[in-house]
């Protein structure tokens, strides 16, 4: 009883001193509302960057020709053989009979090229197309394929994949870090702007420390005021973000400047995205008022 | 009963300053002792260091039983639940009323509603000032504003009562009232150590008198046996 007593004084109490110091508070929330905007665009792009890598990495298979006088049991050994090689995703067997077919569906031109093709005429090779789990090591992968007897030829876009691969890469760390700092600059920010706020409280605390209370009772009011500067200062740009990201998407298509670069659906993401920056606001609200308040209670 | 035993207590100052040489003083339950001497004797280092805002740089204090020297930073709430502080400038909060700066020390550790209400309404009762408990600080006269710091610093009943110059800033009739305060509630048996620079209150009041000189304890009245300088 006397817990909660205490509890919910703390709750009463730090919101009574949001609304007592206001302009403090004001300055507080807004610092919050501006570093968290910011924020919010950084890990939009990061993601958006991301998945579009995710696609491409996706679209990435090595293709196995075999060769052309295979047998159908030698077929089943490569198979097996290529089930054994680590790293493997998936593989599909494509017949040249099914290529072939596929080819003259696609266009005219093919077909009336192909059509009087026979079984013994088609000159196409029956292929596997194999995907790999980490795309980093699809060299490996497609080196051992090779080796395999029967396969003739292997492709993958060697060359192209590795320099994409680490374009991807550096733009991941960049917006990584982009995002880690920003975070880290947006701590400090509030963090500072609460310690003006409970700078000019020290006489506050100085009395409860007088009158006997401990570190803990000391902290967690303003703790509590730290939380309260935390949700609402992250409500605008919930909301923002919410509605802006919608706004874009749809006004884009789900696609920027072409069907190749295709956006992060709106939905789970903005909620997401909406979590994360409540989570860093309540975190750094909290964090920044405990570390302000620290110094106040060092006898 | 000793409620305050100082031994050898030395205090010297991070800037190379000794406020305090080789104190040695007693206190018994229930006592009224003034602390005088001149600017810079050491008055408020000696006050400050019973209620561990300084820790004394050699020797043992010992206060209700508490080491203050070796109490840690995170501890010293305990020691301060102990006694009550008064200080000259008040110390209240200028946007919490009358009412809300004597609870608040109750407040902090949970206190039910029922209870506060009725120790606050007691002891503004006991300082005067029951008539005044809506109003906020800035509206109270000096004197008003050190009865509700008196009246905070009592409300959880501490067995003593540090007293930094609350008349400092008082004219001589308000100064007055407010010994009359500090004697009513020291006769509740609270021992109450005043540091004061006035010696008309001090040999009115014909209580035990410390003096102290360039930090150094110079003479120790007895109950009635000061008669000014």
């Amino acid at each position: 009883m006397r817990a909660f007593r205490i509890f919910a004084r703390n709750i009463r109490d730090a919101f009574i001193s949001v609304v007592r110091n206001i302009s403090l508070s004001a300055a507080s929330i807004s610092s919050i509302t501006i570093t968290l905007l910011v924020v919010s665009i950084s890990i939009i792009l990061t993601y958006n960057v991301d998945h579009f890598a995710t696609l491409v990495e996706k679209d990435i298979t090595i293709v196995t020709f075999l060769d052309k006088s295979i047998t159908p049991d030698k077929i089943l050994e490569i198979r097996d053989a290529i089930n054994k090689i680590d790293n493997v995703d998936s593989y599909v067997f494509n017949s040249k009979t099914q290529i072939l077919e596929e080819m003259m569906q696609s266009s005219e031109t093919f077909n009336n090229i192909m059509k009087d093709w026979t079984v013994e005429d088609n000159p196409l090779q029956d292929t596997y197309l194999v995907k790999v789990t980490d795309i980093k090591k699809v060299n490996e992968v497609a080196a051992k394929i090779k080796k395999i007897e029967g396969v003739s030829l292997v492709k993958y876009g060697e060359g192209i994949i590795e320099k994409l691969i680490s374009t991807f890469d550096m733009i991941r760390q960049i917006s990584l870090a982009i995002v880690a700092s920003l975070v880290i600059v947006t701590t400090f920010l509030i963090s500072n702007t609460i310690k003006l706020t409970i700078y000019s409280r020290k006489t506050e605390i100085s009395i409860m420390r007088l009158v006997g209370a401990s570190n803990i009772n000391i902290k967690i009011p303003f703790i509590f005021e730290g939380l309260f500067l935390g949700i609402i200062g992250s409500i605008i740009p919930i909301i923002v973000t919410m509605y802006s990201y919608v706004a874009i998407y749809e006004n884009f298509d789900g696609q920027m400047f072409s069907p190749f670069i295709k956006l992060v659906a709106p939905r789970p993401f903005i909620y997401l995205v909406s979590l994360i920056l409540f989570g860093i606001s309540v975190a750094v609200g909290m964090l920044g008022s405990w570390w302000a308040v620290r110094k106040h209670l060092k006898a | 009963m000793e409620q305050i035993i100082m031994k050898d207590v030395k205090k010297r100052y991070k800037t190379g300053v000794t406020a305090i040489y080789d104190l040695d003083l007693t206190i018994k339950k229930g006592e009224f002792v003034f602390i005088i001497g001149p600017t810079g004797c050491g008055k408020s280092t000696l006050t400050k260091m019973l209620y561990r805002e300084e820790k004394p740089t050699s020797g043992t204090i010992n206060v209700g039983g508490i080491d203050v020297a070796k109490l840690r930073n995170s501890k010293v709430y305990k020691l301060r639940r102990k006694i009550g502080v008064v200080f000259q400038d008040f110390k209240l909060l200028p946007k919490a009323t009358v009412y809300e700066n004597v609870a608040f020390a109750l407040e902090i550790f949970g206190a039910p509603k029922d209870e506060i209400h009725a120790k606050v309404l007691k002891v503004l009762d006991l300082v005067g000032l029951k008539n005044k408990a809506k109003n906020y600080p800035g509206q109270l006269s000096g004197g008003e504003q050190q009865r509700v710091a008196i009246a905070r610093a009592i409300i959880n009943g501490p067995k003593l009562l540090i007293c930094d110059e609350p008349t400092g800033n008082l004219d001589d009739d308000t100064s007055k009232e407010i010994m009359k305060v500090l004697e009513a509630i020291n006769k509740l048996e609270t021992t109450i150590i005043m540091v004061t620079h006035n010696r008309k209150i001090v040999k009115e009041m014909k209580k035990r008198v410390i003096l102290l000189d360039a930090g150094r304890m110079v003479k120790d009245y007895a109950e009635g046996t000061y008669e000014g300088v």
